[in-house]
């Protein structure tokens, strides 16, 4: 996509993003993709917050959310429990993951000018834009 | 198998209807400031690996929030990642994150309430990131940044912001009403003193990961004649 930019600069990826961070971020996406394919087998028990809740009496101000779209991490329409369990956590993994990486992204392109920037990145059209 | 559903899911998410309104919209108006802050120091600290790690540290975090683990009595807990990202990427790339993670849950998963989204975003995600990143500085300071003091002090971290979150829920109740501050707070104290153990364990195994595979990330050179190291004895 870049390979208008010089041999002596780094190689970039999509965002502008050197193509050894994006090794660094399919690795760690997949590391989380493998741990949601585990949450079925998560505690079932009531969490901490819950517990308190439930032992001292006031669970019941808590009030269901007016809307749903996949509630208690159960893909909707799925017959499968552990299948359900298993997609919202993939769409919720990728969801998070491309907010951090846009907004990180975001940071890089507002960051102040004083900022000193290798002078192989600065070069027009580098941006990846 | 069928897996219970529980109603209420997961640690320190408050729903709607625990706080009052007043409390509520306080701590929306608190975290929102603190975001904008977050937001452009995250750009004037920007390093190379900061896009990178917070893709990564927000996939794990949600990922690593949905696996409950049991703690004692019929109770269980989950990890909440802030000391853990606030280490990595440094306090406000991880607050963030944090709010990408629990944002997505109370809007997509209704996961903690929309009203009380402030509240949990701030207990969940600034506090233990601002008292993470502390804590971890103090010990990793107090110990030159040798490895142990990295690990140590990433337990520590996590550990103490556990609990600053689980005080901070705990007088967001009783200033609402819902419960009194001699009830709750001991409860909530002593029950995420356990859950706290729990994340400090799994953040001090993300970050061992990380000096066995990438050092750099933490500020350490892969060379082992890294001038931090030196002196250090062998456990």
């Amino acid at each position: 996509m870049n390979s208008t930019e010089p041999a002596t600069a780094k190689r970039r990826g999509p965002l502008g993003i050197a193509r050894n961070w994006w090794i660094l971020i399919t690795t760690g996406i997949g590391i989380a993709l493998v741990i949601t394919l585990f949450s079925p087998f998560a505690s079932p028990h009531p969490d901490g917050l819950e517990r308190v809740a439930e032992d001292k009496g006031f669970i019941d101000s808590g009030k269901d959310p007016g809307y749903k779209i996949i509630p208690d991490y159960t893909f909707p329409g799925v017959e499968n429990e552990r299948l359900a369990t298993i997609l919202s956590g993939i769409v919720g993994v990728l969801i998070v993951a491309a907010l951090g990486l846009g907004l990180g992204y975001l940071a890089r392109r507002t960051r102040p000018a004083a900022e000193p920037q290798p002078p192989a990145s600065a070069s027009p059209g580098s941006g990846g834009s | 198998m069928v897996l219970p559903m529980p109603q209420l899911p997961i640690l320190l998410h408050i729903p709607d209807g625990f706080l009052s309104t007043w409390v509520a919209t306080v701590f929306y108006l608190i975290t929102i400031a603190c975001l904008a802050v977050a937001i452009r120091k995250t750009s004037e600290s920007y390093q190379e690996s900061t896009a990178p790690l917070m893709g990564v540290l927000a996939a794990f975090i949600f990922a690593a929030q949905m696996m409950n683990f049991p703690v004692a009595g019929g109770t269980s807990g989950h990890m909440l990642g802030g000391a853990l990202a606030a280490i990595l990427v440094g306090p406000w790339a991880a607050m963030v994150i944090m709010a990408c993670v629990v944002g997505v849950q109370a809007l997509v998963f209704q996961d903690g309430g929309l009203a009380v989204l402030g509240a949990n975003i701030f207990n969940m995600g600034i506090a233990t990131a601002l008292v993470g990143f502390a804590v971890y500085k103090a010990v990793t300071g107090f110990g030159n940044g040798k490895r142990p003091f990295i690990l140590v002090g990433t337990f520590a971290a996590a550990w103490v912001s556990v609990m600053v979150a689980a005080f901070l829920t705990s007088a967001q109740l009783a200033v609402s009403g819902t419960s009194d501050w001699g009830i709750v707070l001991p409860a909530m104290l002593g029950v995420h003193a356990l859950i706290g153990i729990g994340e400090g364990v799994i953040s001090a195994g993300a970050v061992a990961f990380v000096l066995a595979t990438r050092p750099d990330l933490l500020g350490i050179t892969p060379d082992f004649g890294d001038s931090t190291l030196a002196g250090e004895h062998v456990r």
